[in-house]
């Protein structure tokens, strides 16, 4: 069947093409590379993972990033970190959000509930950017889709923390970072050895805390990817049977007359 | 076209086709004329048409939910992806359906050149697909503003600003299509309004183009005209229809493996991004579809002559039919024009390349010279050759190479052609 020979040839021009433009486009350092269980094409979150980024996320990255996409039910939907819908609701109770008016014209403040959308920590982008010195503190809802190298490059910003190289002047409130974009950070390293208590008794160092917020955060960009994948595996395997069948008829029909196909 | 005389047989379908012939359509169709030898490269009509209705099919149910609005735009997309049933699966669809799409019709566009199935008598069929060709750019390019990220914005900015190169009134025009002093919201409220109409006009464009198709009959391999309905050709149904079927399955399968385990690749990460009119993306590139005709842009000095490149390079095209002095329709028998053929090929897909790069230092030089090398294809190459090329003899008939002893040559040419390619 030359026709997959063909088509293989065009599909691995196209390939090298983007991944041509991928390589030339940066010329940083190598980002570090994480087996991560969502990758593949039965890749699935770890639950436990997930869990303990949400943890990460609140008492870590919550106090200037926002998760303004995401609602609280979300953390009680299919595929995500899955708490029950009581702990999803206990959660959501932690916060305030403002409703109204009521009936007499007021607004009023009251704990959040599932159907919410996440609280987030500055009321606008000015105020947010006047709290951390001129710089936006980026909302996390698709930052693993919005950078180039996803999961793995925000892995390696928050391990790529060091002194900066001799020779480097660094403003106050710059950090150097071997993985960012310039090397110039505005975000002082975030994570520290036991910063939280994981209820789960895994060990909280920060190569683990940045691997579960990360995989958090890969949730956040991508809630349905478990469905995606499922469907999708089952989607080829439907093409694939239904494409086998399909060939043996096409010979079947073509077989009446002298002319190959 | 030969057809004969249909005649529905109830009554009633005889009684509806006397007053609308719908039923003589339905059996013109099935019953088309085609020829026997045609290879993979001709199921490419069929998964084009496919790729057509897959968009306006998965567009209509976008548009249900996306809000045209620069302040709604991105949140909008994001609650399809999460909340609407299935949003995800109907927006990936559609964005990498964009992508198919243009692999697809490249892959046609070069199956004619090669093929020479724009040449007399089917220039009309050629200019109706080069229209489609250019309304699905602007298509595809509106499309991408929709959601309103940092490429959609900057893009947009970039692309409505090629025409403040049009001397006295260009910055007027520019205005005029941002409906405004920058792009903003009444650029994107247009931009959906015509993204949303522009799919039909090339639907519109779709049929016609299968129309005049369908006056003269397909092109062949062999490039020669039928000499015997009953010998060389075989009705379209179901010889060619289980025939598109099977090719568009392995068309499918490749889809659903961007679709569902890598959607995002064929994208730009900073599209995720909200678009903000402050901070300027790196490098501002267009979707890869565009990238040739980008490179062709930005590899002229000066930016009106740019602009006049690029729309050049579409028209070259266009007037095709003309400058191909060859009377040959297939390469098969033209030695020398295969190997332009290629050079050709490879001198697309350099454009390609550099188009995606910093258009500065070498980059910029093989864009010249891949620019150059475009212009003097269709301009001095084509219509030259056409006059001094020697080609080879051409069959009889369909039949005699496909059944004779010819046919092997043909076939192993081909094979060995295919060989060299990869």
């Amino acid at each position: 069947m030359k026709i997959f020979l063909k088509l293989t040839f065009l599909f691995v021009i196209i390939l090298s093409l983007i991944s041509s433009r991928a390589i030339a486009a940066g010329e940083q350092q190598e980002l570090l590379k994480v087996d991560w269980s969502f990758k593949s094409f039965f890749g699935k979150f770890d639950r436990a993972s997930l869990q303990r980024g949400y943890q990460v996320y609140t008492e870590v990255c919550a106090s200037c990033h926002s998760l303004k996409h995401l609602s609280y039910r979300n953390l009680a939907e299919k595929g995500g970190p899955e708490f029950t819908e009581l702990e999803a609701k206990a959660i959501a109770s932690n916060f305030e959000v403002t409703d109204g008016p009521n009936s007499d014209g007021e607004m009023f403040e009251r704990p959040a509930k599932l159907s919410d959308k996440f609280v987030m920590p500055y009321s606008n982008v000015q105020e947010a950017i006047a709290a951390n010195g001129g710089a936006y503190p980026p909302d996390m809802s698709v930052l693993v889709k919005a950078r180039k190298g996803g999961a793995n490059y925000i892995y390696s910003v928050l391990m790529g923390y060091d002194e900066p190289p001799a020779g480097m002047e660094l403003d106050d409130g710059v950090y150097y970072n071997k993985y960012m974009y310039g090397n110039k950070i505005k975000m002082s390293s975030p994570l520290d050895d036991d910063i939280v208590e994981y209820a789960d008794g895994t060990k909280a160092t920060v190569d683990q805390m940045a691997k579960d917020v990360t995989t958090f955060l890969q949730w956040t960009a991508e809630p349905h990817l478990e469905t995606r994948h499922k469907l999708g595996f089952r989607v080829i395997i439907y093409l694939s049977v239904l494409t086998v069948l399909v060939y043996f008829s096409m010979k079947k029909i073509w077989s009446r007359i002298e002319t190959k196909v | 076209m030969s057809d004969h005389e249909y005649t529905p047989k109830s009554k009633v379908g005889k009684w509806f086709n006397d007053r609308l012939p719908l039923l003589t359509l339905a059996n013109h169709l099935t019953d088309y004329p085609t020829p026997k030898n045609l290879n993979y490269w001709w199921t490419f009509g069929g998964i084009l048409t496919f790729c057509l209705i897959t968009q306006i099919i998965t567009g209509i149910v976008l548009g249900m939910h996306y809000v045209a609005h620069a302040d709604l735009a991105f949140q909008s997309v994001e609650h399809i992806m999460r909340d609407v049933n299935y949003g995800w699966l109907i927006r990936y669809v559609h964005a990498n359906g964009a992508s198919m799409f243009f692999l697809a019709v490249y892959i046609h566009i070069f199956r004619s050149l090669y093929y020479g199935s724009y040449k007399s008598p089917r220039e009309v069929i050629w200019i109706i697909g080069m229209l489609i060709y250019f309304l699905m750019m602007a298509t595809a390019f509106m499309g991408y503003v929709l959601p309103w990220g940092q490429m959609s914005f900057w893009g947009a900015t970039v692309i409505t600003n090629l025409f403040s190169a049009i001397p006295l009134v260009g910055e007027s025009i520019t205005n005029w299509l941002w409906g405004g002093y920058s792009v903003d919201n009444p650029t994107l409220t247009r931009f959906f309004s015509l993204h949303y109409l522009f799919p039909f006009l090339i639907l519109g464009l779709v049929v016609l183009h299968i129309w005049a198709l369908h006056v003269p009959g397909n092109n062949n391999p062999i490039g020669i005209d039928i000499k015997k309905p009953s010998k060389d050709t075989v009705p379209f149904h179901p010889y060619i229809v289980i025939k598109d079927a099977f090719a568009l399955l392995i068309f499918l399968l490749i889809f659903a493996f961007f679709v569902f385990f890598s959607p995002n690749i064929l994208g730009h990460a900073d599209n995720y991004i909200e678009a903000n009119p402050l901070v300027t993306p790196a490098h501002i590139v267009p979707e890869w579809y565009l990238l040739p005709f980008y490179a062709i842009l930005r590899s002229v000095p000066d930016k009106l002559l740019g602009v006049i490149a690029m729309f050049a390079a579409i028209f070259v095209l266009v007037i095709l039919p003309w400058l191909d002095t060859s009377k040959v329709r297939s390469t098969v028998f033209r030695p020398i024009y295969k190997q332009f053929y290629w050079f050709l090929v490879a001198d697309v897909l350099i454009l390609g390349y550099v188009g995606a790069m910093p258009a500065e230092g070498l980059y910029l030089l093989i864009a010249r010279v891949a620019t150059a090398y475009y212009f003097a294809h269709f301009l001095i190459i084509l219509p030259f050759l056409g006059l001094k090329e020697k080609t080879t003899p051409l069959p009889l008939s369909i039949t005699e190479p496909v059944l004779g002893g010819s046919a092997d040559m043909v076939m192993a040419r081909n094979n060995s052609d295919f060989k060299e390619k990869l």
